[in-house]
């Protein structure tokens, strides 16, 4: 029972948030509310016994990420933004054809429940119970034996935006 | 223990959330921002069905999607920045040169 209401409140949060970090008006506000969300969702992860993605959505998304998100909006804020307006010209064309999509997805998702072969996703997963138990224990093997070369390659990766954002910040570019 | 399809519409609702961001927003960095809640609602789907089929895969291929965000951020604000040194706006809709 404290599960479903767990999840309950982590989703609603997760939710708000998001729609609070597209609608509201200043920069700043919308940093703290993606903030928000991302720490709902930190805790999504945890109803799903994720641990290690838990610990590394909080330290790496919220302290790096957000942090660097802050800091530019610091840097690059202006008072004049907050008057000028918020929404582009084809914003009406694009909420709705986002809710068409919305509405195709749940579509899509609600003829995959009604068909007997997909039925398993409605119900919980009995299987999978105590099988990623120790589980960062379990996503380091993983990550060091069978995805040990797209590991590497995330670290090339790195690199590559590391030199991109330094060569960015020059004086002259 | 909560069904995996409800993971799935919190993750659909913040995915589209992120393209109304996306598509209608004027400001830089909040379409930046939406882009991070979009990765957001795939690593939320990539968790759940981990769980749903017990094995670890989907848990491992978010962790790269969150090395991608960073890696994105990164060259991304730095986009940003270099643009509002010579242009002082920060609007979506007036990056319209390639070069000045």
């Amino acid at each position: 029972m404290a599960n479903v209401l767990l999840f309950y409140f982590f989703a609603g949060l997760a939710v708000i948030g998001g729609v609070l970090v597209v609608t509201v008006r200043n920069a700043v506000h919308s940093a703290i509310f993606l903030i928000t969300s991302l720490l709902a969702t930190a805790g999504l992860y945890l109803t799903l016994r994720a641990e290690f993605l838990f610990a590394v959505q909080i330290i790496l998304y919220i302290g790096g990420i957000m942090v660097l998100f802050v800091f530019v909006i610091m840097l690059v804020n202006l008072d004049v933004a907050l008057h000028q307006v918020q929404f582009n010209r084809q914003s009406w064309v694009a909420g709705l054809l986002s809710m068409a999509l919305l509405a195709e997805l749940l579509a899509a998702f609600s003829l995959a429940w009604s068909n007997p072969t997909s039925q398993s996703l409605l119900l919980p997963p009995r299987a999978a119970a105590g099988l990623l138990e120790p589980n960062t224990q379990q996503v380091g093997r993983m990550l060091f034996e069978k995805y040990i070369i797209p590991f590497e390659i995330a670290s090339i990766l790195l690199l590559v935006a590391l030199v991109g954002a330094v060569v960015m910040g020059k004086k002259r570019i | 223990m909560i069904p995996t399809s409800h993971y799935l519409v919190v993750s659909l609702l913040l995915f589209t959330t992120g393209v109304i961001g996306v598509l209608t927003r004027r400001n830089v960095i909040i379409i930046l921002m939406s882009i991070e809640l979009i990765l957001n609602a795939v690593n939320i789907n990539l968790v759940a069905f981990s769980r749903h089929l017990g094995n670890l895969d989907g848990q491992i291929f978010a962790i790269f999607v969150i090395t991608d965000a960073a890696a994105e951020a990164a060259v991304g604000l730095g986009i940003i920045i270099a643009f509002f040194r010579n242009r002082q706006t920060m609007l979506a809709d007036e990056m319209d040169l390639l070069r000045w």
